[in-house]
């Protein structure tokens, strides 16, 4: 929603003064930028904007915006939004963590934020690996991860994100990655304007760590035949020629298929807004690691009650019903004698 | 054993009491707690001082007739100001067997058993584990016993308002409660209104209720407890209007309180855990005045999401017990390195690890004061009784909104579930507790040149921080638990920086005893023998036990902490003045260790941590020990 109050504003009046230490060639400056470059154009104030953060490299992003920002304690992010995001529904309120800070000792307040469907912007880091402790295998690293604590591989089966956004209950779910501004940019567009908990991940390299390891993805040579763009109301068709498709089978599995085989009506059309999230879990599964063609975009927006705005709600309705509150009154409410 | 139970004997007579501890004892599922409560409603309403001590099992309904399932509630009521339930009760109604068996050696010699005979069968011998036959066997004989078949009067009772004989039976506490109500000629009308009113929905089951009470007045009238019935005057109080209150309720309202004296919404995140989850449900019954309460998904979640509306510009509380307390450990670091207000309230219980959650204690004193990482000192305030706790939850979010700190109060199960009459305050006499938010920028940017605000920027005196809230053109910056450069609020890591933050941070929380009333002496002030040092709850134990002494001829002075940290500024003067200091307390001695280690006091700490609180004689004793052992 545009407020016709709002000063028009470019990237630098987003950008706060503080010097950006992450890695050079690291994706979050990619994200940063597509973040600043967006604010602009959505209409909000920099004075209404929170940015809240856990803890990890992703997790500085609050100090780079020339908006209220809180950089918090690893895993709480979400629980420390939802508190702000009541207490102040009039703010646009944004959280920042990696996937070690929102999956792992922060996966609790994570789906639980999901559920309630706490009017936030979430946006997950996720590089598959620990930076700031200098690369530790994540809870979405693939299993056999060679990393210092796991020397001889780490046998740990990895969270997909998606999946377990899904699962929380989010009405809002979508993926994106850091070599591709317009898309994230696109993404973050909806996921904020998105009514409720809007829950985006974000594939992001990380350079010293994990260095490329979405390359198979997100190389621009690999995209066409690796990232399957979801359009919601259009079949779900991927490759140079859109030769590749999904089909959902007889067993209720989702598979890529080449188009011409089954023809172009048995490929699958994406509904973003399809009430039961079965369709956008079975998207989610279709790809088990970041050499298979990976679903991109909205896997599902719907609308459910907001949660601030209902917990907003009670506090208007007991007013109503019993008038604003009366110290005195509330003090006498029980059974009193006089002396 | 006297049996008095049909003696005839002279009606309508009644023996004046000065006080009487009763102690009403009986399954979990008896309903003793909601009969001990009534009971001191009308108590109350009668014009009596009052004191309760609910005593329960953490488990909901343990097996029914074993000792482990049983739940007990202690009153005492009096004709003059009384500061505890008593040390031993002179009555006590013992609903089954094993309610005989646990409570009884609680008793006073020569004291008043009143039982329901219905359930003293073999059967239920074996369940309580008894050998013998009590009744027979010699258990009984140095008390006066009344023997009523509460459970089959009951159901002749209420057979006219048609329920079930087995629902029937669930009626025999209001039996109960009529009957002692009858021997202490309590005023049956708030009774009766109140069982009207809390099950007026279902009109079987209200008949019901009331038609036990009647009987069982009805019994004490009818079958002559000669020299059974007493009358307790009331209580010589201060002009005012009084109700009845708990600690928890108190702490709740207080709360409320404080959000209308700060002129700021307020948002309460919370966990449910034991004993403190009654502050919860309280709150979130009055949203009407501006409150938020969040059941949040667990202790972290509570004090983050309170964290998060502190940031939005409310009064932030989180409620939990000492469990709770270690999992937001690492959240009032954080706050501490924000410089945000925020409430913390512990409703201490007996730990560690689950512990005895229905059970008192008083063992977080030291976690409050040291049990978190790094340098985070942070005040603490203390409740000394149940209306007291109204008072401590505005007086602490004073200090939180005034100095930008977290602050944590301490209570403690006993206070949290005991009741006592209270004055209610004048509300237009409460403090005004409401605080400045920046609105114009602080600082001018050096490289820019901008207005802008630095979020570290001090108040000379208090040396709080200046606190902008998100909506505020302008002020937009950044807050967060990296160290920071005071003024800018900047990332920092130089050492004279954090030096100085560390410096600060302290000096900010010990600038609070400039802030606070003096440490209150009570007793023989100007030359006592022995100071008592104490906090919290073992107010009333020692009250009773210092007036006692002094009756005796000792001399004795009391001083009860409220403001724990930072200490009032004459507390070193005060532990100076006397030749001996005792410090009781229901913890191995944290109070104790703190003054030793501040002031170099030779404190002796007197401990008592079984779960219950102290009794007043047991402070006698400790009294009489350390003045005896001093000559």
């Amino acid at each position: 929603m545009t407020d016709v109050q709002v000063p028009l504003t470019s990237r630098k009046d987003w950008q706060s003064d503080q010097e950006v230490r992450w890695c050079p060639g690291c994706g979050d400056y990619s994200i940063l930028t597509a973040v600043q470059l967006l604010m602009p154009d959505l209409g909000v104030k920099r004075e209404n904007t929170v940015f809240v953060s856990g803890i990890g490299c992703a997790a500085r992003f609050p100090y780079y915006m020339n908006t209220y920002g809180m950089h918090t304690i690893h895993g709480r992010a979400p629980a420390i939004a939802t508190g702000l995001a009541m207490a102040r529904p009039d703010l646009d309120v944004w959280v920042v963590g990696g996937d070690g800070d929102l999956l792992s000792i922060g996966g609790n307040h994570l789906i639980h934020a999901l559920r309630r469907n706490v009017n936030l912007t979430i946006l997950l880091f996720n590089n598959q690996i620990y930076g700031l402790t200098k690369g530790q295998y994540s809870p979405t690293s693939e299993v056999g991860k060679v990393t210092k604590s796991t020397p001889m591989g780490s046998l740990d089966a990895p969270f997909n994100p998606i999946a377990i956004a899904l699962g929380a209950g989010a009405t809002f779910v979508a993926r994106s990655h850091d070599m591709d501004r317009p898309h994230m940019q696109e993404m973050m567009r909806r996921a904020h304007a998105h009514k409720g908990a809007a829950f985006v991940e974000i594939f992001q390299n990380c350079n010293v760590f994990n260095d490329g390891q979405f390359e198979s993805l997100t190389a621009r040579a690999n995209r066409d035949d690796m990232l399957i763009p979801l359009e919601h109301g259009k079949p779900v068709r991927f490759g140079k020629e859109l030769e590749k498709g999904v089909v959902i089978g007889a067993d209720g599995a989702a598979r890529i298929v080449n188009v011409a085989d089954v023809g172009e009506d048995a490929i699958v059309v994406h509904d973003e807004g399809r009430p039961e999230p079965g369709l956008a879990f079975m998207l989610a599964q279709l790809s088990q690691s970041v050499h298979q063609p990976t679903p991109v975009g909205i896997f599902r927006a719907v609308e459910r009650t907001e949660y601030t705005t209902a917990a907003a709600g009670q506090l208007v309705a007991a007013e109503e019903r019993s008038g604003r509150g009366d110290l005195a009154k509330l003090l006498h409410s029980q059974p009193t004698w006089t002396v | 054993m006297t049996d008095v139970d049909t003696r005839s004997g002279t009606s309508g007579g009644s023996t004046s009491l000065d006080h009487v501890v009763i102690r009403f004892a009986g399954d979990s599922g008896d309903g003793m707690q909601l009969t001990g409560e009534r009971f001191t409603s009308a108590s109350a309403i009668f014009g009596n001082d009052l004191a309760t001590f609910p005593d329960f099992p953490a488990e909901i309904r343990a097996p029914t007739g074993t000792v482990f399932g049983v739940s007990a509630f202690q009153v005492q009521i009096a004709d003059h100001d009384i500061t505890n339930p008593g040390d031993a009760p002179s009555v006590l109604i013992a609903m089954n067997p094993a309610a005989l068996k646990s409570e009884l050696h609680r008793l006073e010699p020569g004291g008043l058993v009143i039982l329901n005979i219905d359930e003293f069968e073999q059967r239920l011998y074996d369940k309580a584990g008894y050998t013998a036959d009590p009744l027979e066997d010699g258990t009984l004989d140095a008390f006066q016993v009344v023997k009523v078949p509460m459970t089959s009067l009951t159901k002749e009772g209420v057979k006219e308002s048609g329920v079930k004989p087995r629902d029937a039976e669930r009626s025999k506490n209001f039996f109960a409660l009529g009957l002692i109500s009858w021997m202490y000629t309590r005023p049956v009308d708030p009774t009766l209104d109140w069982i009207r009113e809390r099950f007026g929905k279902n009109e079987m089951v209200m008949n019901a209720n009331l038609m036990a009470f009647k009987a069982g007045h009805a019994y004490g009238e009818t079958a002559e407890l000669a020299g059974h019935r007493f009358t307790i005057k009331p209580a010589e109080q201060s002009a005012g209007v009084y109700t009845s209150i708990n600690g928890n309720m108190a702490m709740a309202w207080g709360l409320i309180a404080a959000g209308q004296l700060a002129k700021l919404p307020t948002f309460l995140g919370s966990y449910p855990i034991t004993p403190a989850s009654d502050i919860l449900h309280e709150m979130s019954k009055h949203k009407s005045f501006g409150v938020t309460t969040l059941q949040a998904e667990d202790e972290i979640a509570g004090i983050g999401s309170a964290l998060g509306a502190a940031f939005g510009g409310s009064l932030a509380i989180t409620t939990t017990s000492g469990p709770g307390v270690a999992l937001k450990s690492e959240t009032m670091s954080l706050a501490v390195s924000l410089e945000l207000p925020l409430v913390i309230i512990d409703i201490q219980r007996g730990g560690p690890s689950t512990g005895l959650p229905t059970k008192t204690e008083a063992a977080d004193l030291l976690m409050a004061m040291y049990g978190r990482h790094g340098e985070a000192p942070m005040p603490i305030i203390a409740a000394y009784s149940p209306s007291n706790c109204f008072d401590v939850a505005i007086e602490a979010s004073r200090i939180a909104l005034k100095y930008r700190t977290p602050v944590i109060v301490l209570s403690d199960g006993y206070l949290a579930n005991g009741t006592e009459p209270w004055l209610l305050p004048d509300v237009a006499a409460l403090p005004d507790i409401s605080t400045q938010f920046a609105t114009e920028p602080n600082h001018v940017n050096e490289t820019t040149g901008e207005p802008e605000h630095w979020p570290y920027v001090r108040d000379p005196k208090t040396l709080a921080r200046s606190w902008a809230l998100p909506g505020t053109p302008g002020l937009m910056h950044r807050i967060g638990g990296i160290e920071k450069e005071d003024g800018s609020g900047n990332i920092s890591y130089t050492p004279d920086n954090h030096g100085h933050m560390v410096e600060t941070r302290a000096a900010k929380v010990a600038a609070v005893a400039d802030d606070i009333p003096p440490a209150p002496v009570t007793g023989d002030v100007d030359d006592a023998e022995l100071l008592i040092l104490a906090w919290g709850s073992t107010w009333g134990a020692i009250v009773t036990a210092v007036d006692r002494q002094r009756a005796k001829g000792r001399k004795i002075a009391h001083c009860h902490l409220t403001h724990i940290n930072p200490f009032p500024s004459n507390l070193g003067e005060v532990l100076r003045r006397y030749p001996r200091v005792m410090v009781p307390e229901m913890n191995s001695g944290h109070l104790a260790k703190m003054v030793r280690a501040e002031f170099l006091v030779d404190a002796k700490s007197v401990s008592k941590v079984k779960g219950v609180p102290f009794t007043a004689a047991e402070l006698e004793d400790a009294i009489e020990s350390m003045l005896e052992g001093a000559k």
